[in-house]
């Protein structure tokens, strides 16, 4: 038996070595960094142990702004992009020509580089001296005017961050949930059309709850997907997110280590630790309320 | 109520390889199901069976042909206002309802007239619950419970509307030998008591002889034969017939028939008055082989099986489409040890005779 225990431990050792090495190590960096206050990076020198780093982080305006921006960011993205992907999949479930054409355009957009469909967005909704962009000329056209969406008003460019961010995730969000559709047994429709079941009846007591399974893994997915989000920031405002007023919680990070006022892992790893609490407590409330509502 | 087929069809179109090709699932079928009787539609796997009784239920609608039930044209009628109630081969009970949920299931959604109350909800569920004894599994969820017993709230689920026509999906494929038997009995049961028209679908003809009132035996989209079971096994109208219905099946030889006698190869084993002369198949029933030192056909002896109930002589013949004969006799019949040949004397009621070319039966007297 403790043979047979050595030799288990033996075969487990490569993987703890990557684990500990890469993720516990690194974390538990994260935490100590993150009480080290007045952390000097070049003499590797600190004053003193503390809360100190988050209190500034959490009385930082550009911080304050980036948590406002992630929340309203997974508040909006998350629950739209599921229902809008959902209703999408149930309709492309429910018709049979040209489905494969359609499944495969809904798809293409997940190959895409996120920064090239970020350009595309920049010329749909950029005003310049030179144009207003294809986007103000429709609104023009119906009689409003003409709105910056990328150098304008917030409620603009929260606007475009979320479109933006909802294309992005959709396709796969798609894809999970036609699969997912096309998994339920045909059967169960047939013995609800047998018993005249309303369609929407049949949607809500049979479809919904058979693919429950799916659509909660998406939400969690997607939760912690957006409240990571950066690179759709990045790719649509640029890098100087302070600036534009469109940061996020891991774009505060990073600005923190290696931005214009970079140099402070100290801050970057408060901001990650707050993060990380965010993501787990919206994680554990998931899970609860699943338990009522997903059927396995 | 009784249900009439009238010149039933379905056809399929498929496209293989952007061909076109059409597949007669259900050819001309004519037919009337009695008023309150069990019905068996009997059939190896693809010859419509299935596609009929989703006919009947509206899942399918039909290419050509009228469907009615009693007096009702009800071949344009969607499926839930047939009044039908169905139950499929795996049941397809809703895995996220308890089995309540799933009776009432069919239930919530009457509408207008039909509309029930709470309490008349709750007390159709449970009436529907006690007929097939499941009373006291209400609040589980269908994986938790045994195949027999989703069988019994599927059919539960499907009786609680009080349909005029039950239908039944190869019900007892996906249960184990014992429990069949036994559903087999509940299902004739239940039928009794409801007194409910009732069709099902198998492909298992001891099912479909055991428990059915009538037998509808079919191949390939075409009708055979409808009988009661005994008729149909005493008297097929085919060669198909006869060996779709029997266990041990019927043992089929060639022969001919010159001056009204019966030859096997050069044996003349059975006088059939009124049978013209010509190339035939013989089918013998496993029961009707009498051992008898004098009889008229001669088989090498292969083994004896002894059940205790009865005894089975394993033989065969050169001119047996089988490659072994099994004769069934009572455990008292004594065969001769250590011989290699054993001779039979046939009953005249257990011979059947069929034309070579057409497979067609060739009545004679006996």
């Amino acid at each position: 038996m403790d043979n047979r225990n050595q030799k288990g431990w033996l075969y487990l050792l490569p993987a703890l070595l990557f684990l500990g090495v890469f993720m516990v190590y690194p974390l538990a960096d994260v935490l100590i960094y993150s009480f080290e206050e007045g952390y000097n990076f070049a003499s590797q020198t600190f004053f003193g142990v503390g809360w100190y780093n988050y209190s500034y982080v959490l009385h930082d305006p550009y911080f304050l702004q980036a948590v406002k921006n992630t929340f309203l960011i997974v508040l909006i993205t998350v629950p739209l992009s599921t229902l809008i992907a959902l209703l999408i999949s149930a309709l492309l479930s429910s018709i049979k020509p040209l489905r494969n054409l359609f499944q495969t355009i809904y798809f293409l957009p997940y190959v895409t580089n996120t920064l090239a469909v970020g350009l595309v967005f920049m010329i749909l909704f950029r005003k310049t001296p030179y144009t207003d962009g294809l986007v103000n000329l429709v609104i023009r056209l119906f009689g409003g005017s003409a709105v910056d969406f990328i150098d304008g008003p917030y409620w603009a460019k929260m606007f475009v961050m979320c479109f933006y961010t909802i294309w992005v995730v959709m396709p796969f969000k798609i894809l999970i949930l036609t699969g997912a559709l096309a998994s339920v047994r045909q059967d169960y429709y047939k013995a609800a059309k047998i018993d005249g079941t309303p369609r929407l009846r049949v949607f809500f007591r049979i479809t919904l709850p058979m693919i429950s399974p799916m659509i909660f893994y998406l939400v969690i997915t997607g939760f912690i997907g957006a409240f990571k989000a950066y690179s759709d920031e990045v790719a649509i405002f640029g890098t100087d997110l302070n600036a534009a007023g469109m940061n996020t919680i891991v774009g505060y990070v990073y600005d923190m280590l290696y931005g214009n006022s970079g140099g402070y892992p100290s801050y970057a790893s408060a901001a990650a630790l707050i993060l990380f609490a965010v993501v787990f407590t919206i994680t554990v409330i998931n899970l609860l309320i699943s338990q009522k509502n997903v059927h396995y | 109520m009784k249900v009439v087929l009238q010149n039933l069809t379905k056809v399929f179109v498929g496209y293989h390889r952007k061909k076109k090709e059409e597949v007669i699932a259900v050819n001309d079928f004519t037919f009337e199901i009695p008023d309150g009787k069990l019905i068996g539609l009997l059939g190896p796997s693809g010859c419509g069976k299935s596609t009929t009784l989703n006919l009947i239920s509206g899942l399918e609608k039909p290419t050509a042909g009228r469907i009615f039930f009693g007096e009702d044209d009800v071949t344009d009628l969607p499926p839930e206002h047939r009044g039908v109630g169905l139950v499929f081969q795996n049941y397809a009970l809703y895995p996220h309802l308890t089995v309540r949920q799933n009776i009432l299931f069919p239930l919530e959604n009457l509408r207008g007239r039909e509309k029930l109350s709470k309490e008349q909800m709750q007390e159709r569920a449970m009436n529907a619950a006690k007929l097939v004894q499941i009373e006291e599994l209400m609040d589980r969820k269908p994986g938790e419970l045994s195949g027999g017993q989703q069988q019994r709230v599927a059919i539960a689920r499907a009786l609680v509307k009080e349909p005029r026509v039950l239908l039944l999906d190869e019900p007892l494929s996906n249960l184990d030998a014992r429990l069949r038997l036994r559903t087999r009995e509940e299902i004739r049961r239940i039928q009794r008591e409801t007194k409910v028209t009732t069709i099902f679908v198998t492909h298992d003809q001891e099912e479909a002889m055991s428990i059915c009132d009538f037998i509808v035996v079919m191949k390939a989209g075409v009708v055979h034969q409808i009988g009661k079971p005994q008729e149909v096994y005493d008297h097929p109208v085919n060669l198909f017939v006869a060996k779709f219905l029997g266990t041990p099946p019927i043992n089929v030889f060639e022969g001919q028939v010159k001056d009204e006698t019966l030859y096997i190869g050069e044996e003349a084993v059975l006088a059939v008055k009124g049978a013209k002369d010509g190339e035939v198949y013989v089918g013998i029933r496993p029961e009707g082989f009498v051992p008898a030192a004098d009889g008229a056909l001669t088989c090498s002896l292969k083994g004896v099986e002894v059940t205790g109930r009865d005894t089975t002589i394993v033989s065969s013949h050169p001119l047996s489409l089988n490659t072994e004969i099994r004769s069934v006799m009572t455990a008292e019949t004594v065969v001769p040890a250590g011989a290699d040949r054993v001779r039979f004397a046939l009953k005249p009621n257990k011979v059947k005779i069929f034309s070579r070319e057409t497979e067609e039966a060739i009545p004679f007297e006996e």
